[in-house]
């Protein structure tokens, strides 16, 4: 029984490809939704140039009164609300449109609109029951009331699953009593309306023992017993609210579980998962404005007798920070692209996209960053991106372990068939060809044509290599560590930026194709972007894969270990000073 | 509303395919004005009106999103719309004025692209209805309109009955911003769909437009050394 897994990346980690969600780009709106949206777009923009105030936002580390009260007004708070319950209705790729708005314009107020609707009350669009929908949605969709994603704890960030924040089922069993203390929470201090993981001791049916298990609640500021800590002072995104949310024996009604009583966790992981590609999509349009004016000023400031766009290194920094823009915008719209179509395969590229979206372009940034200039402000804004809903680390190593998993069920299954090769002759004889191919360093027969645009077919070359030789490097590091894979994250690491830059060539691939094909006056420029793009990834990936191979790069990793473990133990550097004092 | 502006290779004209629209400014201002009459109840309906090419339906959709009750799109294209001017428009509104028994046609004092400020009048004139233009403040006193008027001298206010044509200011009102919300209710309000011709309107210009170019390129200026060698340049100009 052949279980067919949509994902691309899930499959490039068996050296397959599955082009389903990638070629053609997406195109998923109908006529309706792209009118829709185009009359959406304008009035948006025209909001965020003209009255946002991001300076004084983040000066005041608040959103202004006023701005809040008209984005409101406008329907911010409720973008991807069923219309019927006094939202916008908005698909998701019609919300990533406009959170690129917002991320080209203020972060701050990003995050503010993103933790009250991308992940604070996602749980109950998602999970909540028809009651809970209708008695909350409607304000939470007008910004009446506010919400917050309550999960992270002192104690517990990635470790989401270690969190200590406890819900014990009260005498009359009509409520749970929450109890416990929440850290880093955005709008913590203006939410009216939390999700609150906590945990409580269940019966495991299987064992007869008790083991905590997390339960998502909807939890009211009325119920009593909320209160929060004073905005925490941050180096960016001042303009958002975070603080410390704290449960003093909380009466929370037993209606209010979201989801199922002991599915909390997978609650969490379905909100986030859900919400990454806004972040993407946010993070497209910041680069976008960043970009507009480093090239105003590259294109102006003369040094040296010249325009210093004229020279090299500004140029490579102007071509970079446009190639990852590109990159990063083409993967929102394929992962919001495929949501729309309604896969439910698509957590590792937004994953993927989380992580790339998140990598700095701003010290590519051929400027000074004066305080105020606009630009200082984003590259304070940009600092936290790579660090919350799930860090860039352990999203790594999501995409590399997810990844492994599946070609590790590949493999057992390969074992498996070993073990019965008659019966499974034709699974066997299609595996020894490939390899025996492979061995000879001949194409297993991995292509790309008919997907990507002929003019790019040399790049497209390269991508399908890169997943040949991904796909095998995947398999040996299986075979050689096994489940203890797990443990080694030096070699997860480059797994991931492996499986990441691969991602990201079949993205433009995709695009670049789309733009050729359709005749955009742009598709030449298109294709450069993607050409360099598949070049410089091709090279990054195989530098991966043949360390990965090398006994020096094993070597490497145990030094590094052992660096480690000395600054450790020594409370910092080890070596002594060059003056010997 | 920064474009960069090219005349036509024919001389014809300016570029205007593939130029980003949005609704005149002065006309947002009109529209905000209607609303705002509507929400003090002195007024019914506000029936937003837009001639041209299938494009203008959009404008006419940020007009029913700020608050209009309904559109009516006149279909002008191609030759004729390219000779459209501000007596084409009159003639459409007087027409339309007096289908719709409207007691007021308030528009914006003059479109920012080609500054012409004769709309509102030559609809007035054709309907023989008193106007006030100019308009920074409106004011319904049962059957008449208190206007005052910014003119060169300051502020002149007029006292005139309905029906009436009242052209808007700057200083009128601030539009508001669509909300996402009113976009969407706008989607269910109609916009009918006509033609001149169903107005018995004829379009035919009384303007034939001969060329249209660029400003000169500014030439580079000179540096005098002193005043002597600026009142001898200035001499052999000409100038002086």
């Amino acid at each position: 029984l052949w279980f067919v897994v949509c994902s691309f990346a899930v499959n490039m980690f068996k050296g397959q490809i599955n082009p389903s969600q990638v070629f053609p780009f997406p195109s998923v709106m109908n006529e309706e939704q792209t009118q829709f949206l185009q009359e959406l777009v304008p009035p948006v923009s025209k909001f965020f140039e003209e009255v946002n105030d991001p300076a004084k936002n983040d000066s005041l580390e608040k959103v202004e009164d006023s701005t809040m009260e008209s984005l409101k007004e406008m329907g911010a708070f409720g973008l991807q609300v069923p219309q019927d319950l006094g939202g916008v209705g908005l698909t998701n790729t019609q919300y990533a449109r406009l959170v690129e708005i917002v991320g080209q314009h203020d972060l701050g107020v990003g995050i503010t609109l993103g933790a009250h609707q991308s992940i604070g009350f996602k749980g109950i669009l998602l999970v909540g029951s028809p009651a809970q929908k209708e008695k909350y949605l409607p304000k939470l969709a007008t910004g009446e009331t506010l919400a917050a994603f309550c999960l992270t704890e002192p104690a517990s960030g990635s470790d989401a699953a270690s969190i200590k924040t406890l819900a014990t089922l009260s005498p009359c069993g009509k409520h749970y009593i929450l109890n416990g203390g929440k850290i880093w929470i955005s709008n913590g201090g203006l939410a009216e309306i939390f999700t609150v993981f906590a945990k409580m001791p269940m019966m495991d049916e299987k064992t007869g023992q008790m083991k905590d298990k997390i339960t998502a609640f909807i939890v009211e500021r009325s119920f009593g017993g909320v209160t929060h800590g004073p905005p925490e002072k941050k180096m960016g995104i001042k303009a958002s609210n975070t603080a410390e949310v704290y449960f003093e024996n909380v009466p929370v009604p037993i209606e209010n579980v979201l989801g199922e009583v002991g599915g909390g966790f997978k609650v969490a992981m379905a909100i986030l998962n859900n919400g990454r590609f806004g972040m993407a999509a946010a993070l497209s349009g910041t680069m976008k404005g960043v970009i507009t004016q480093a090239v105003d000023h590259a294109a102006n400031r003369v040094q040296f007798g010249s325009k210093i766009h004229t020279y090299g290194a500004i140029q490579e920094k102007l071509a970079r920070m446009t190639m990852l823009q590109y990159v990063t915008e083409s993967m929102a719209y394929m992962i919001s692209g495929n949501m729309d179509s309604g896969s439910k395969d698509y957590h590792i590229e937004a994953a993927i996209s989380k992580i790339f979206a998140s990598t700095d372009i701003l010290w590519l940034f051929p400027v000074v960053c004066i305080q105020g200039s606009g630009v200082e402000r984003v590259m304070r804004d940009l600092r936290i991106f790579r660090i919350f809903e799930g860090t860039n680390d352990i999203l790594r190593l999501f995409v590399a372990l997810n990844g492994f998993q599946d070609a590790g069920k590949h493999l057992k299954s390969l074992q498996k068939a070993l073990k019965n090769p008659l019966g499974n002759a034709g699974l066997l004889a299609g595996e020894i060809t490939k390899r025996a191919k492979r061995t000879a360093g001949l194409s297993t027969g991995l292509t790309l044509q008919g997907s990507v645009h002929p003019e790019l077919s040399h790049s497209g070359n390269l991508a399908v290599k890169a997943i040949e030789h991904f796909g095998v490097t995947v398999e040996d590091m299986l075979l050689k560590h096994g489940k203890n894979i797990l443990h080694e994250q030096f070699v997860l690491k480059r797994v991931a930026d492996s499986a990441i830059d691969l991602y990201a060539m079949v993205v433009v691939l995709s695009r670049a194709s789309r733009s050729l094909s359709q005749g955009h006056a742009s598709a030449q420029h298109e294709k450069i972007l993607c050409e360099t793009w598949c070049i410089e990834a091709y090279d990054r990936i195989m530098k991966n894969v043949k360390d990965l191979k090398s006994s020096s790069t094993t070597q490497v990793f145990k030094n590094m270990k052992a660096i480690s473990a000395a600054v450790v133990e020594n409370g910092g550097i080890v070596a002594p000073h060059p003056l010997g004092f | 509303y920064i474009v960069t502006i090219r005349v036509k290779p024919d001389h014809s004209g300016v570029v205007t395919d593939g130029v980003k629209h949005s609704m005149n400014p002065f006309c947002e201002i009109a529209v905000e004005e209607a609303v705002k009459l509507k929400e003090k109840k002195f007024i019914k309906e506000v029936v937003a009106v837009s001639c041209g090419p299938t494009q203008v339906t959009e404008t006419i959709r940020t007009a029913l999103a700020m608050g209009c009750d309904r559109g009516i799109h006149v279909e002008v294209s191609g030759k004729d719309y390219e000779a459209m001017g501000p007596l084409q428009i009159a003639k459409i509104f007087a027409a339309l004025a007096k289908k719709e028994e409207a007691s007021l046609v308030i528009l914006g004092k003059q479109a920012i692209d080609d500054d012409c400020n004769q709309t509102g009048q030559m609809t007035a004139a054709l309907l023989d209805w008193p106007q006030g233009t100019f308009a920074s403040e409106v004011t319904i006193d049962g059957e008449k309109v208190k206007v005052v008027r910014e003119i060169d001298g300051g502020l002149e206010t007029i006292k005139i009955s309905m029906p009436a044509v009242l052209t808007a200011d700057l200083r009128l009102n601030t539009p508001r911003y669509a909300t996402l919300p009113n976009i969407m209710k706008a989607k269910k309000k109609k916009i009918a769909n006509m033609k001149p011709a169903d107005l018995g309107v004829d379009m035919v210009s009384r303007v034939e437009v001969l060329r249209v170019d660029e400003p000169p390129t500014r030439l580079a200026g000179v540096k005098v050394e002193t005043v002597d060698d600026l009142v001898a340049k200035l001499k052999a100009n000409g100038t002086i």
